[in-house]
Order: C-alpha cells, then sequence, then structure tokens
C-alpha cells in the first residue's frame, strides 16, 4: 500500500515538472486521451463490458464544448458541463440498447451506434462536416481568474482535470458499486441470485464510462481548439482499446501508460503516414498474441514473482 | 408516366435495384460472418479487408497477367482464402481458447495492417476496374445495366449454394456437428483442427469473392472494405447468426430498406441500418433469426 502511495507521489511530481521537459501542447492531448483510456477501461476492465465505440462520447463531447462555446459563446466551464451530459446522455440511450445483448455482440452494437453517430455528424450542420468545429476561442475559466491563452497555464488546468477524472474513477472501482460490478464481471448469474440488477449495474458504469469519455473530449476541443470528424470515426475508438491493451486492461494505471505510449508513437511516426495504421495493427496483433496483460500488468507480474523469490532467504 | 408517392418510377426502380446490389453485398459478408463465427468463435474483423484484397486480386490479375475478369472470379478467391488459412495457421488458432474479445481485438489488428500496406503501396484513391459485361436492357420502366443483373443474380446463387453446402451435404453436416460439439467430432475421428481452418479459408473466400464482384461497380480502394464491414455488423446483429438463411434475407432486405429511404428520405440512408438495429435490439434482442445463446 504504502509503495502505491511513493509510486503516485513520483507520478504527481512528475506531472508538475513534465512541462519543463516536454512540450505542454502534446502533454495536454496525452493526458486527454489518457482520461479517455481510463474512462473504456473502467468499462472493459471492472465490467467486463468492451464498447468499440467510445469515440462517440470523446467526438461528440468535443463538438458540444466546441458549439457551446463558440456559437452560444457561453464560459468553458458551461462548454465542459455540456459536454459530459451530452456524452452521458448518449451513453444511456446507446447503453440501454447495447447491455440488452453481451459479450461480443455488445462490441458489434456499440461500433453500429458510433458509425452512426460518425454519419449524423458528417451530415449534421453544427459540426461542419468535413471541414470539422474550428476556432473554438480559448476563454479565461473561472471568470477571467485563470488566464488560458497561455499553454504551461492550460496545461496545470488540465491536469487538474486529468487528476479529477483519475480519482472519480478510483473511488468508483473501490466502492461497493465498484465491488458489485466486479461481481457481475466475474459471474453475473450468480451476482442476480444475491439480488443485484446486473442491468442497472452495467447501465450506471456504461453511462459513467461515457460522461468520463466525454469530459476527456471536451477538454481536449478547449486545448486544441477545434473538433473533427476524425474525434467519432470509428479509428478512434480503436485507438483507445489499443491504449487500454497496452498498459493493460483491468489495471488502473495501465491506460495511462498505453495512453503516452501510443501518443508519443504517433508523435514521432507522425511524419510516415499511413505506417502508424500498420504499426498499430502489429501492435494489436502481437499484444493479443503474447502480452495480452500489458505493460502495466506483465511489470507488475515480474515484480510479485522476484519478490516472491526473494522472500525465503 | 405514371407516379407513386410523387416519386418518378425511374428513381424508384433505380435507387431499389441499387439496394438490391448493397443488400447482395451485406447477405454475402454476412454469410462469410456467420460460418466463420459458427465454427471459430471469432467475429472476423478482417473481413473488410478481405473483401477489398479480393477486390484487389482481380484488378492485380488483369493489370499484370491480363487474366480476364471470369477467370477472376475463380483465382481470386482462391488466392486470398489461401491467404486466409495461413493467417488463421499463424495467428489465428492461437486465441481459440481465450475470450471471443481476443479474437475481435487481434482480427482487427490483421485489418489495420492489410488496409495501411495496402494504402502504402497502392494509396488510397480507387483504381477502375473495367466493366465486363457493359450494355444493358431497357426494361420500360427502369434502365438495367447488364451486370448490375448479372451481378445480384450472381450473389443468390452463391448464398444459395453456401446454404445448401451447409445444411445440405456430408461436409456441411460434419461442419455444423463441430460447431455444436467440437470435441465429440473429434473422438468419431474427424480432423476439427483442419475443419476449422477450411471453414476460414472458405468463410475468406467468400469475402474475396464479393470483393471481385464489387470492382467493377465500385472503385478498388485499399479502404473499399473498411466501412463496409462495419454496416455488415449491424446487419449481423440485426438478422442473428444462428441462421444462415437469415443472413441471406436479412442482408437483401436491409439493402433493400436502404434503397427506399435514399428515395423518400436520403439524408438518413446512411444511418437507418442502424435504427433498424436499435429497433431491432429493442424488440427482439436475439436478433430476427437468432437464438438467445
Amino acid at each position: 500500500m504504502t509503495s502505491q502511495r511513493v509510486g503516485y507521489a513520483i507520478l504527481i511530481i512528475l506531472a508538475l515538472v513534465a512541462p519543463a521537459i516536454a512540450y505542454p501542447v502534446f502533454l495536454m492531448k496525452a493526458l486527454c486521451f489518457a482520461l479517455f483510456a481510463c474512462a473504456f477501461n473502467l468499462l472493459l476492465g471492472y465490467a467486463g463490458l468492451m464498447s468499440f465505440g467510445h469515440a462517440m462520447f470523446f467526438g461528440m463531447a468535443g463538438y458540444f464544448y466546441g458549439h457551446v462555446v463558440k456559437a452560444w459563446d457561453m464560459s468553458p466551464e458551461i462548454g465542459l458541463l455540456a459536454g459530459v451530459a451530452g456524452a452521458a446522455a448518449l451513453g444511456l440511450v446507446t447503453g440501454a440498447l447495447a447491455i440488452r445483448r453481451q459479450g461480443i455482440y455488445f462490441a458489434m452494437i456499440t461500433l453500429a451506434f458510433a458509425q452512426m453517430v460518425y454519419f449524423f455528424c458528417v451530415q449534421a450542420p453544427f459540426t461542419g462536416g468535413e471541414d470539422g468545429l474550428q476556432g473554438i476561442p480559448r476563454k479565461a475559466l473561472l471568470g477571467g481568474l485563470i488566464p488560458t491563452k497561455n499553454d504551461l497555464v492550460l496545461y496545470y488546468v488540465v491536469l487538474a482535470i486529468f487528476l479529477f477524472g483519475y480519482a472519480a474513477i478510483y473511488r468508483f472501482i473501490h466502492s461497493p458499486f465498484g465491488q458489485v460490478l466486479k461481481a457481475i464481471r466475474d459471474n453475473e448469474q450468480r451476482a442476480v441470485s444475491l439480488g443485484y440488477e446486473a442491468d442497472r449495474y452495467k447501465l450506471l458504469a456504461f453511462v459513467l464510462s461515457a460522461a468520463l469519455a466525454g469530459l476527456a473530449g471536451a477538454t481536449k476541443a478547449m486545448v486544441q481548439q477545434f473538433a473533427t470528424l476524425t474525434d467519432v470515426a470509428a479509428s478512434t475508438s480503436g485507438e483507445v482499446v489499443l491504449m487500454a491493451l497496452v498498459g493493460g486492461l483491468g489495471t488502473i494505471i495501465g491506460p495511462v501508460v498505453g495512453a503516452f505510449i501510443i501518443i508519443t508513437m504517433q508523435n514521432y511516426l507522425a511524419g510516415f503516414g499511413q505506417f502508424v495504421l500498420v504499426i498499430q495493427g502489429a501492435i494489436f496483433v502481437v499484444i493479443v498474441l503474447a502480452f495480452r496483460k500489458g505493460v502495466v500488468g506483465e511489470f507488475a507480474e515480474w515484480w510479485r514473482r522476484r519478490r516472491s523469490t526473494t522472500k525465503p532467504t | 408516366m405514371f407516379e407513386l408517392l410523387g416519386i418518378p418510377p425511374q428513381a424508384l426502380f433505380g435507387q431499389l435495384l441499387l439496394g438490391l446490389i448493397n443488400g447482395a453485398f451485406y447477405a454475402m459478408l454476412s454469410l462469410g460472418l456467420a460460418v466463420i463465427f459458427g465454427m471459430l468463435n471469432v467475429i472476423n474483423f478482417t473481413h473488410g479487408a478481405q473483401y477489398m484484397m479480393g477486390a484487389f486480386a482481380a484488378w492485380l490479375l488483369l493489370g499484370y497477367l491480363d487474366v480476364p475478369f471470369w477467370a477472376s472470379l475463380a483465382l481470386a478467391p482462391v488466392i486470398v482464402g489461401l491467404i486466409g488459412i495461413v493467417l488463421e495457421k499463424l495467428l489465428l488458432k492461437r486465441i481459440y481458447h481465450l475470450d471471443h474479445l481476443y479474437g475481435f481485438l487481434l482480427t482487427f489488428g490483421m485489418a489495420l495492417v492489410i488496409e495501411g500496406l495496402f494504402q502504402l503501396q497502392w494509396g488510397s484513391s480507387g483504381a477502375p476496374y473495367p466493366n465486363p459485361i457493359p450494355g444493358g436492357y431497357n426494361l420500360g420502366f427502369m434502365f438495367l445495366p447488364t451486370y448490375r443483373g448479372f451481378v445480384v443474380l450472381a450473389a443468390l446463387v452463391i448464398c444459395l449454394a453456401t446454404w445448401y453446402g451447409i445444411e445440405r451435404t456430408k461436409l456441411g453436416a460434419y461442419l455444423r456437428a463441430a460447431t455444436e460439439n467440437p470435441t465429440l467430432v473429434r473422438a468419431f475421428g474427424i480432423n476439427v483442427p483442419r475443419l476449422i481452418t477450411l471453414t476460414y479459408g472458405l468463410g475468406v473466400a467468400l469475402a474475396a469473392l464479393a470483393g471481385v464482384l464489387a470492382a467493377p461497380i465500385q472503385q478498388v480502394s485499399a479502404l473499399m472494405g473498411t466501412n463496409l464491414v462495419l454496416v455488415v455488423f449491424a446487419v449481423v446483429v440485426i438478422g442473428g447468426m444462428g441462421s444462415i438463411m437469415g443472413s441471406i434475407v436479412t442482408g437483401f432486405g436491409l439493402g433493400m430498406i436502404e434503397g427506399l429511404t435514399k428515395v423518400f428520405y436520403p439524408p438518413a440512408s446512411n444511418t437507418v441500418i442502424f435504427v433498424v438495429m436499435a429497433i431491432v435490439l429493442l424488440v427482439k434482442p436475439a436478433g430476427l433469426f437468432g437464438q438467445t445463446k
């Protein structure tokens, strides 16, 4: 327990000094994707539901944020709230339908709904279609107290949002609600026989995950000042699955590590065009075949094995 | 000239024909997905990429070796099917003991690699494939291009042949038995792993065949299967994967619904299949022809 605390303390210090080493805009993008991956992992790792359409919450929240802040000229706080609420509402509707099927069908249904949302965004007037929603102004937060035009200041705002989201997920997982979710994941029939309404728990988990993915998407729109079709596309849904998978499904910190690995990789390979896709696909194949626990999962196991072999002496 | 609900018949029947053609592809692809899922317990996300490979195989055969369309119709599925068999032997067979989700992720990764490589080599823009049977018939109420009529007929024949092969032949009986209880079938001395490999090869060949048929209608491009496979997933959810006939009927039916939507309310034509999926999930969650399992 204490070693975990030390680990978190080191990570937070690292996050605080990170802008001195890396470009803040890159860090902010990575943090947004990290939160997105954590939200996705809440659903897959702890409820056993694999959504292959999470980009619809991430991308739509970006559009909601942009529309509220740009077209309606409201404050960024309201924009973020609109993103979260919109994503949660979308999650409620699609989740209620998707949880009627299980396993692989659940993945296909969420994928199909995300595709529907994508086609909707291509045509809907407020998204700007192929051009996207551009030039979302960066307005000061808290009624002018925090100027966000400065990337460094905005970085700490994004870090705070990320930590809030991460803490919320930590709280969910370690609450009685999280325990029931895990019970449903491991043996749904037994959980039902104990009197838990599995569908209601699953739907709640789905809505929470959608809302947090929305928070990530709205924050990304705030940072990048645009929202585009890429963020609602199936490829983004695939990317978030990859991030969680690379980091380690069902570990709370794994998706964060995975998101940083994938975003860094995309950053360095940006000049190679389609090679990024090929490499991402190859990583999928290798991870599924050989490293199903992901970076954090494999590391944790190596650590445990090392400790158990040194203890007897 | 008569009009139907204010729609000229040319437009109506033209869109219905387009719908029928789209439906033919939905039917062929969802059929392959269902056959593969029945045997391998894997939803083959690579299906769209393999459909694209079929079209590319025909295009390359024509461009480099002057192989005519009709020969490609037989050759391309064999080539792509063999590649499928290699992939099954190398990769897929390692994950059968795992949760379905890993098969989904693995084949998704395979699709990314294949489509990425094709894009690197041939770019994203499409290349035209010459129409093997130009011309058409004037049916009075509409103009029917001969090739398009041929595609619908060919798809029907392919679907019915697959149905016959699985439901009425000895090999099909082995297949169905092995889907039901692989251990018992193995005890009777049937080589189930080989049956699984063959099934995958056949399913992939079916996707490639659809790709060859699509080549003269659509542009041959690396991403031609990317969005199609997502629609086919919705088709599979609507139909349920329990029944072969169900896949065929659902595929053609949804194509027609899409065509009709294009006539009466064009903006919804891209999304109508997903709306149908939502309604089916509400009314009959197991799918129109599916059994709850």
